[in-house]
């Protein structure tokens, strides 16, 4: 009788594994981020830079108001890149930079922005990278503009100057 | 041409796989001897997939574009050498290279099993055939490396630049042979047990196979490794990324089988652990494409992502599975008890150790792996695993493990007793003031550090002695964990003593710290075949006035358009001066990262040692005692 047991258990722990693998393909964008826009920004809570409170999403998105989101990373060299076109966009216009720091060092990300000047109203973090998954980016760098709650356009990769003027027109 | 006759000769290979089967069977039943026909089918199968294998090498070579293939992952402008690697570099090459091993190694197996019983080498042969038969059909109906594009594109796309580099273009061939070696242990073992074949003899001859896969996986790890080292550019060599840790588990598993063969081999037992290791290594390897294939995971390995690719590979994998659980539970039946019996103070007990402490490692990266898959199945809560979670898992383990590495090769079989132990607990003391004295001049956590510390350095020590004075019973394993113990310590003092810098320059500017100074002094740009390349130049001089002249390298190549940052690493035997560059928009900036990593090139060569290791004991089979 006791040998019968083993075969069973990992017969059914096996099919389960097969059925948990197979569901798993069905959703095969688990980890692709859709693309589509004018989708809604998701909800989510999050520790705010350089303090220790936490912060809802539904207090940091306010209807008819532009945001850009900028998900960022001390280690990331692109994000050096198009730093000062965030800067320099947000000396122009009035949006609200949100920056959301992506699995980073406090240290680092504390010297990067001593460095180059901040251009965020507010900066979020995200140690663990799962808020940046939520957002559906491809990685960092990643820029969303939010209109209503609404994502109305995604910037995957750096900035440029191409892609900084789509968003100047934009928000007129 | 070269593609259609390629898509032909695979239709040819697969039907090659049915006559094989139907002569086997028929050979299995009636005969006495081993009919070589069948010898020469698999043959004229391996000629088959090599004759499609040189089809696709060919379209790459002339950038034949109707090849959907090729369009895909190459361009004219692309060197030689990369068109050919090129091969390889995407989903459906690499296959067609998986499937042409996959024949290899069986046929290699046919010729050199002569003397081994031949309705074993039959069933070894009818396995395999269906591992085969599973990877032609895949091919052909999911991932068809012959794909006909109308009209034909004048340009492709271009192979991705990161993937244009010396060490890719070897490591995925190597990594296979690893791979794919393991299927043949795996085909052998199931045939071994259904015919209760496993004996002493049976364990040295696929012995041979287990080390012929454990080094080329071993070297195919470490080429990934240096990859990802010098081409990545993030300074660092091993990430804990998805796509690394599925290859390390069929390592683990095949290490910990090698360790168990030797005990077969000389004492005939632990063959259920045999067993179960070769089932896992090779179900590991497949589970392994799978995960990497299928698009379930994320990782910087990126292929194209089909999930009816998926859905096959699933499919066939779990068939294997069940067919392996079938076979060992209707089969494999444990030896007499009296064999089985040993004292605890012995060579079975220190690698039954051995064992669950490296089912432990196994079972901390499989967790880690595909945890995330089923917790979002289950509760669509979406986490990501980093190397604090494995660092924290396996480092306090490695302590113990060292320990068992240094005395468990010096225990008799059966029942022993430990030689010298005076001198055995000299060598700790030894360790453990070194390592103590180290870690005190440093500003880090003193205890944990120090016992990591001094239980590798007592690898290290005991090893070494024993190559000094020649008291070793077994010189490939002496090299071998050896070699583990300069990993280990390499590892170490590379994390412990690394340093790093970021800043922004311009030419002429320079950057000082308390130990050096960094002057950027200019900048120069060439036109290369595919890429333009900006070289900027840096004097990093130490304090007391030793220079050397850093070279760190931007590429922007035209297809696809993609920039790449080349660091300039210069290496010695102590450390490696690591040096990033990138520019900075719209500004005459450029961003600067530079890195001092000590004793990084000892990684690569303790890997090379404890490679050699294996090679040693595959080729000199004089095992003393």
């Amino acid at each position: 009788m006791k040998n019968k047991i083993l075969p069973i258990f990992l017969s059914v722990f096996f099919l389960i594994s097969f059925f948990i693998f197979y569901k798993g393909l069905q959703t095969p964008n688990i980890y692709i981020p859709k693309t589509d826009i004018q989708k809604r920004i998701p909800i989510f809570e999050a520790e705010i830079f350089d303090t220790v409170n936490k912060i809802n999403s539904e207090d940091i998105f306010k209807e008819n108001k532009f945001y850009l989101l900028n998900i960022w990373a001390s280690w990331c060299l692109p994000c050096r890149d198009e730093h000062s076109l965030l800067i320099s966009l947000n000396n122009q216009k009035d949006i609200n930079i949100i920056g959301l720091n992506y699995k980073d060092n406090y240290e680092n990300a504390k010297k990067f922005l001593k460095e180059l000047g901040s251009p965020y109203k507010k900066i979020l973090l995200d140690k663990d990278g799962t808020i940046a998954i939520e957002w559906g980016a491809y990685g960092v760098p990643e820029t969303f503009l939010i209109y209503n709650k609404k994502i109305i356009k995604k910037i995957i990769g750096p900035l440029d100057k191409n892609s900084v003027m789509e968003i100047k027109e934009l928000i007129k | 041409m070269a593609s259609s006759i390629g898509l032909y000769s695979l239709f040819f290979g697969l039907s090659s796989s049915f006559l094989i089967i139907f002569f086997s069977i028929r050979n299995f039943k009636n005969l006495n001897i081993f009919d070589n026909k069948i010898i020469s089918l698999t043959f004229l199968q391996l000629l088959f997939v090599i004759i499609s294998f040189i089809g696709l090498i060919l379209s790459f070579v002339n950038s034949d574009f109707s090849n959907e293939t090729v369009y895909n992952h190459s361009h004219t402008t692309k060197p030689l050498f990369y068109k050919i690697s090129g091969t390889w570099g995407n989903h459906e090459g690499s296959l067609l290279l998986w499937l042409l091993v996959l024949t290899l190694f069986i046929f290699i197996f046919l010729i050199t099993s002569k003397q081994q019983n031949k309705q074993y080498r039959i069933l070894t042969l009818l396995f395999q055939q269906i591992i085969i038969i599973g990877f032609f059909i895949f091919i052909i109906k999911t991932s068809n490396p012959f794909n006909y594009i109308f009209p034909v594109p004048i340009e492709g796309l271009g192979l991705n630049p990161i993937l244009q580099d010396p060490a890719l273009a070897i490591h995925p061939p190597i990594l296979y042979l690893g791979y794919v070696g393991s299927s043949i242990i795996f085909s052998s073992t199931l045939a071994a047990t259904t015919l209760k074949y496993i004996s002493k003899e049976w364990a040295k001859h696929i012995k041979q196979w287990v080390l012929v896969s454990w080094i080329f996986l071993t070297l195919g790890i470490l080429l990934g490794s240096i990859w990802a080292y010098y081409e990545l550019g993030w300074g660092g060599f091993w990430f804990w990324d998805p796509v690394e840790n599925v290859s390390l588990m069929p390592w683990l598993a095949l290490t910990t089988l090698l360790h168990c063969i030797l005990v077969l081999e000389k004492r005939l037992t632990l063959t259920s652990w045999v067993v179960v290791l070769s089932i896992s290594t090779f179900t590991l390897s497949m589970s392994g494409t799978f995960l990497v294939r299928s698009g379930i995971l994320n990782s910087v390995h990126t292929f194209a992502n089909d999930p009816d690719r998926g859905l096959f590979i699933l499919i066939f994998l779990f068939s294997l599975i069940f067919l392996s659980l079938f076979i060992f539970f209707f089969f494999h039946r444990t030896q007499n008890k009296n064999i089985n019996s040993f004292y605890w103070l012995s060579k079975e007990t220190s690698i039954l150790v051995n064992n669950w402490f490296m089912m432990y490692f196994l079972t901390v990266v499989l967790i880690g792996t595909i945890y995330p898959i089923f917790l979002e199945v289950i509760s669509s809560e979406k986490i990501s695993v980093g190397p604090p979670f494995y660092n924290k898992l396996i480092i306090p383990f490695l302590i113990p493990f060292l320990l068992a590495m240094a005395i468990g090769p010096k225990l008799n079989w059966i029942k022993s007793d430990l030689e010298n132990k005076l001198n055995l607990i000299l060598f700790l003391v030894i360790s453990i003031l070194l390592s103590a004295f180290i870690v005190s001049l440093l500003n880090i956590n003193f205890l944990l550090n120090t016992i990591l510390v001094s239980s590798a350095f007592y690898l290290f020590l005991i090893t070494l002695k024993d190559f000094l004075i020649k008291k070793f019973k077994n010189l490939s394993q002496n090299i071998a964990h050896f070699g583990f113990s300069l990993l280990i310590l390499s590892i170490l003092f590379n994390n412990i003593f690394s340093t790093e810098i970021i800043t922004n320059l311009k030419i002429g500017e320079t950057f000082k710290t308390e130990k050096f100074k960094i002057n950027f002094q200019n900048i120069e740009k060439k036109e290369e075949q595919n890429f333009v390349s900006i070289t900027g130049k840096f004097n990093v001089e130490n304090l007391d006035g030793d220079f050397t002249i850093m070279e760190p390298e931007l590429r922007i190549y035209n297809q696809p358009n993609i920039v790449t940052s080349e660091a300039d690493i210069k290496t010695n035997i102590f450390e490696d001066k690591f040096m990033t560059m990138n520019i900075v928009q719209n500004q005459e900036y450029f961003n600067i990262r530079y890195q001092t990593k000590p004793f990084m090139i000892w990684i690569w060569i303790s890997v090379l040692i404890i490679s050699f290791g294996g090679l040693k004991s595959l080729f000199i089979k004089k095992y003393e005692k």
